[in-house]
């Protein structure tokens, strides 16, 4: 015991060939005993980073917190074993534990910004984390560690930086602090819950960058839970796709992101967007079942193009592939040859005149400047992409074009009249003309009416009369692929996807010549991205409608813009067709931009 | 930070101001003649001219409005029309006896109700908590006079005689020099706020326990003592420092019933007997002065919500 | 517990789903709890005492019917007060001026501060600013301080108790209900609602207030409690109804020089107003904890 203790002491025999070592792990919960993970295997060795992927509610945050022996509230371990360095979690006593968590395993959060204690200076945070593992023994050397980790994550170590609080750093140096705080302890494993996820490119690409240095040069096995599959692609050395509470494949990093066999992997790979234009995303069908829902068979059966009887009788078993490429599915064999890759489909760009444009937009927020001189339009049966980092000014300008921030001069025209600045002063019919779609579904519509009369309440305010209503919401939704017995739900009784679907029919129930889509599919996972941008893309297809599309996600725009606008600190620097930008950009920021932009394609090239 | 303190002091005194307004307004300036309202119907005419001079009725509501804040803010509050005594002579005693009472109610109220609060959320759906927190839900509902008459029933009549039911406390006595005579009315105070600080406390910790941060001062693998103390109470805490500036400043009304119960010699049970007579000056003197309390003690817990706060204490920085 | 799936390529999962008002699921949640079970019963025993006691009590509340503070016996079944009338009948005559007042002065002050914090929270500004100034300074007053400053005016009255008890409840309310609005103004689906042009007053009633009902039923019962606890207070302290109306209020003030040799004209009293404040804080405690619970989709 004293060696787990004393992680960082030289003297300790030479660890076991795996640093975690995870075997038919089983959380449930503990209301319903309904598995929340089952079966879970994993192994990483050290100086080696495994990957783990899923969508939201598929796990792996739950497996991740169980290596440091904690379940969140609600959960408990219910089988299996956990191995770090050898030593069996279940053996160990609290006091164990506590010492192997932020000693041996230690762990970075997904949100520094709340993971950081507010009430606490850095400094104390740092240090205390040294006495609890008493690395450390005198004040001095224990300044010493905290000023040479706070190095290794390339930030200022002087006491003027040890007294700031966490409100006062900025999102990237908050979340090097945690890893510097993760790495003070010299631990074994760590593990990364999607601790990019809040950052933007420039600040994600530096981010991880420094965490993949810090694991090769102190030999620590890390386990990197994440839904990005592009920032798993450049980090990971394995890795483990979850679907659902399960582990469906697992292996080395080429052999799933190159040769993946399992139809999940597949389609999830599918739905990535691709930078370089080459194939459309694909969206997949349905959602995963939560814990106590989920089928008989193979878990992902229902959604999956090849299943056969089989899978709705057990879930498979693996099947071993070269190189310990795990694959649980009963048509590993045939999964790769029975998918084609299918090529992008090009925008049909026939642009017609201009619908919105805007001239000069100079934007405030109370004292501050937000657009600086913004100038753009938007033609018929185009979509132009509106691309920017945080804090770019981007839904600012969203939020102007529809009356929603009105706190701004210069114009902004509709087919050539100028509008008024706040919507309320717009006519009903420049209302009408150009609607907007909000970023969060979750909020965009009232959770205390039903889907039909949020719709129905928008056909009325557009002119419809009342008789045909009910046939009029039936449409609406159906042109969103939603079938009319939605009509009858709460968005509560929603899942995300078919909320945002929801927010985009009320939007085309006024019939719009303008859609301004606000991030509409970042709070989405990355199935239901795809199957959103699917819908998006064919509505366009059918009826010529324009889209202003906000994004900072550059991969997303490619396949479905036409023109691209990227912005920064409230300026645009630089405006073109698509194509030009992504393959010969002119500004530097965009430039850094797509050099930032982590890819699978670019991480395999590699 | 300097800038918000000056604004909140602003606001304070502006506060005050409407607030004398409307008292004067209530008790003054309404329809109706005030002397006869202090006089009642049998007034005789001579009388009532008196008071009418006295209270400077005669004069218009401007003009009284302002001699009479006049007289609040240089400190002459007046003459009561009951005893034709000085107010501030009458009611001065009385004040540092309410204060007293208070004072002694508050220093054991608060620290308990916090660790109680802290206790309940850190045992959050055990038997101790179910028990504390449905008990205190039950104290919180009873209004302090029921709590006061109940405290008398048992300790001062019927079931045993241990304290006096009534707090005699002579003219010219401060109430600290006859401690036994204070027991039961801080009590009934300590009763009626404890509750409410406790819950909000348990409420506010338990939030906080579920917090990101306090989630990642486990797995940094601390020890429970810091989790708990350093983490989360100095985080869970705000809450619970502006409810008990609120719940300060209801004592101060509190004061009213429990003291009228306990005849305990104070600024409240002096509101209830000014009532009574329709003894105006009196009743506008002590309506401004617990109005004044509540208004000073909101701006201390701002004061002291922003110096346990490092985000708004760094604002402006 | 699991959400179903009604895209169009899985259709054949959705039936008509029918779900209740945002209130009665609410009632239903709370009415889960075993507190909030207790808390009805108790509720409604001392309404039910309220409403029928006077058509079962044996005497008039007014008959002197024995020797003042004689104990229990001779027809009485809990002796008789200061002045020789039946204290039994009293308290079952006396619980419906204090349900009556307090109901009256919540419906006051729960309608008044719906109206000011939705109006404050939605509108903003220097509206906001004006609205929650004037009711700073209606808190800066404990509520009975206030009452008592406007008795001194007015001299006691039941209708004017109760709108002062109205009046100095509804800030408080605005206060809880504004703070809530505010956190529903910030969701975009009240911004989708101004982009299409909804009127202010639809806006207010149509998106806001449907989304605060929870805080809203919590509001009514705690009011409801305070008021029961202030009216009780006022007429108690001879400020609000009058003797000798029969009143658990006045009968404890009437009856508490001589409880040493007649308790049950305090203890009844004191008892009946314990139990009803009881009863509706743990009935709305049970809202608060159903609300939760609900908005946590559990």
């Amino acid at each position: 015991m004293a060696i787990a203790d004393q992680p960082s002491n030289p003297a300790a025999p030479t660890p076991p060939p795996e640093a975690v070592r995870v075997r038919d792990l089983k959380i449930d919960l503990v209301s319903s005993g309904d598995d929340i993970v089952e079966a879970i295997a994993i192994d990483v060795r050290a100086g080696e980073v495994l990957g783990l992927v899923g969508e939201s509610g598929s796990g792996k945050t739950t497996v991740g917190m169980a290596l440091m022996g904690y379940c969140r509230p609600g959960g408990r371990v219910t089988g299996g074993e956990i191995l770090i360095d050898g030593r069996p979690l279940a053996a160990m006593t609290a006091g164990e534990l506590r010492r192997l968590r932020g000693g041996t395993v230690s762990y970075i959060p997904q949100d520094p910004g709340t993971a950081l204690n507010p009430a606490l200076r850095i400094g104390t945070q740092l240090s205390e984390m040294l006495e609890a593992h008493k690395s450390q023994t005198s004040a001095a050397d224990q300044k010493a560690r905290i000023r040479e980790a706070l190095d290794e994550v390339a930030l200022p170590n002087d006491d003027a930086f040890l007294r700031r609080y966490s409100h006062q750093l900025s999102g990237g140096q908050q979340q090097r602090v945690a890893i510097a705080m993760a790495f003070a302890c010299r631990p074994h494993v760590i593990v990364c819950d999607e601790p990019t996820t809040g950052l933007d490119v420039t600040t994600q690409a530096r981010v991880l960058e420094t965490v993949r240095d810090l694991c090769r040069t102190h030999n620590v096995a890390a386990v990197y839970v994440s839904h990005d599959l592009a920032v798993v692609a450049e980090l990971a050395d394995s890795v483990a796709v979850m679907y659902a509470g399960r582990i469906v494949e697992r292996g080395p990093r080429d052999a799933i992101f190159a040769t993946p066999r399992h139809p999940y992997t597949r389609k999830l790979l599918r739905a990535v967007p691709d930078m370089e234009g080459k194939r459309a995303v694909v969206g997949i069908a349905g959602h995963a079942p939560l814990p106590g829902n989920r089928p008989n068979g193979c878990f992902f059966a229902p959604r999956c193009d090849l299943a056969i009887d089989r899978c709705l009788e057990a879930f498979p078993l693996p099947t071993e592939f070269e190189n310990g490429h795990l694959v649980h599915c009963y048509r590993a064999d045939e999964a790769p040859a029975e998918l084609p890759t299918t090529g992008a489909e090009q925008a049909a760009a026939q642009a017609g005149e201009v619908v919105l444009s805007v001239e000069g937009v100079n934007g405030h927020y109370g004292s501050t400047h937000v657009l600086h001189d913004v100038t753009l339009e938007v033609r018929r049966n185009e979509c132009v992409a509106v691309v920017g980092e945080s804090g770019s000014g981007k839904t600012t300008l969203a939020r102007c074009i529809s009356g929603l921030h009105s706190h701004y001069t210069g114009d902004i025209k509709l087919g050539g009249d100028r509008l008024p600045e706040s919507a309320r002063r717009r006519t009903t019919q420049s209302r009408k003309q150009i609607q907007y779609v909000f970023q969060n579904p979750y909020a965009s519509l009232n959770p205390r009416r039903t889907v039909g009369q949020t719709i129905a309440r928008q056909l009325q305010l557009f002119g419809a009369s009342r008789r045909d209503t009910d046939k009029r919401v039936s449409q609406c939704l159906e042109r969103v692929s939603l079938s009319s017995a939605a009509a009858n739900r709460y968005p509560d009784q929603l899942s995300g996807g078919e909320r945002q679907r929801v927010a985009i029919a009320r939007a085309l129930a006024a019939e719009p010549a303008l859609l301004v889509c606000d991030e509409v599919t970042s709070a989405l996972d990355v199935s239901v991205q795809a199957a959103i941008v699917e819908l998006l893309r064919d509505l366009r297809a059918e009826t010529g409608l324009s889209m202003l599309f906000i994004t900072h996600n550059l991969a997303l725009i490619r396949t479905i813009a036409d023109r691209v606008i990227v912005m920064t600190n409230g300026t645009i620097v630089e405006a073109g067709a698509t194509v030009d930008v992504f393959e010969s950009p002119s500004a530097e920021y965009t430039t850094k931009l797509l050099a930032n932009t982590p890819t699978v394609e670019a991480a395999l090239s590699r | 930070m300097t800038r918000f303190l000056i604004r909140r002091i602003l606001l304070g005194l502006l506060t005050l101001l409407l607030v004398s307004i409307v008292v004067f307004a209530a008790t003054q300036a309404l329809p109706g003649n005030a002397a006869r309202a202090i006089l009642g119907r049998d007034a005789t005419p001579a009388r009532l001219a008196a008071l009418t001079q006295q209270l400077h009725l005669n004069r218009s509501v401007f003009s009284q409005y302002f001699h009479w804040l006049g007289g609040i803010v240089t400190g002459s509050l007046g003459t009561s029309a009951a005893t034709e005594q000085p107010v501030s002579s009458l009611i001065g005693g009385r004040i540092a006896n309410s204060a007293f009472l208070v004072f002694v109610s508050a220093i054991i109220a608060i620290p308990l109700s916090i660790s109680l609060g802290v206790w309940m959320a850190v045992r959050r759906d055990k038997p101790a908590d179910h028990i504390l927190s449905t008990s205190s839900l039950a104290l919180a509902a009873l209004p302090d006079f029921v709590i006061g008459i109940g405290l008398a029933l048992l300790f001062a009549t019927n079931v045993s005689h241990i304290l006096p039911a009534v707090s005699l406390i002579p003219p010219g006595e401060h109430a600290w020099n006859v401690p036994k005579e204070v027991i039961l009315p801080a009590a009934t105070l300590i009763i009626a706020v404890t509750p409410y600080i406790s819950r909000i406390m348990r409420a506010s910790m338990v939030e906080v326990l579920e917090s990101d941060y306090v989630t990642m001062a486990r797995l940094k693998g601390l020890p429970n003592r810091t989790v708990i103390w350093r983490h989360a109470v100095p985080n869970a805490i705000v809450p619970a420092i502006q409810v008990s500036a609120l719940q300060l400043a209801y004592m101060a009304g509190g004061v009213v019933l429990v003291e009228f119960v306990f005849s305990f010699p104070g600024v409240g049970a002096q509101l209830v007997d000014s009532v009574g007579n329709r003894d105006i000056p009196v009743v506008q003197a002590l309506a401004i002065i617990i109005a004044a309390v509540y208004v000073v003690v909101n701006l201390l817990a701002d004061l002291l919500t922003i110096l346990v706060t490092p985000r708004l204490r760094t604002a402006g920085r | 517990m699991s959400t179903p799936a009604i895209t169009a390529d899985e259709v054949a999962v959705a039936g008509p789903a029918i779900r209740q008002r945002q209130w009665m699921v609410l009632i239903r949640a709370t009415m889960h709890q075993w507190r909030a079970r207790i808390g009805l019963g108790i509720f409604l025993l001392m309404v039910a005492i309220a409403l029928f006691g006077p058509l079962i009590a044996p005497h008039s509340p007014d008959a002197f019917v024995g020797a003042p503070n004689s104990p229990a016996g001779n027809g009485t079944l809990f002796g008789t007060d200061s002045l020789g009338r039946d204290v039994w009948s009293r308290f079952l005559h006396g619980g419906l001026s204090v349900l009556g007042m307090s109901l009256g002065a919540t419906v006051i002050g729960v309608g008044l501060g719906l109206v000011v914090g939705l109006t404050a929270a939605y509108i903003g500004g220097i509206t906001d600013e004006v609205l929650m100034r004037i009711s700073d300074v209606f808190m800066a007053f404990p509520q009975i301080v206030l009452a008592l400053l406007l008795v001194t005016a007015f001299g006691p009255s039941v209708p004017l108790i109760i709108l002062i008890v109205g009046i100095s409840t509804a800030p408080r309310v605005a206060r809880v209900i504004r703070g809530a609005a505010l956190q529903v103004v910030e969701r975009d689906f009240v911004k989708a609602a101004e982009a299409v042009g909804e009127k202010r007053t639809r806006i207010l009633f149509g998106e806001l207030l449907p989304n605060v009902t929870s805080p809203l039923l919590v509001e009514v019962g705690l009011r409801l409690t305070y008021s029961i606890g202030l009216i009780a207070a006022l007429n108690f302290i001879g400020d609000g109804i009058q003797p000798p109306a029969a009143d658990w209020g006045v009968m404890i003030n009437e009856n508490r020089l001589a409880v040493s040799v007649q308790p049950w004209g305090v203890v009844l009293p004191i008892l009946a107003i314990a139990l009803l404040t009881i009863g509706t804080n743990l009935l709305t405690d049970g809202f608060a904890r159903a609300a939760i619970g609900i908005d946590r989709g559990e």
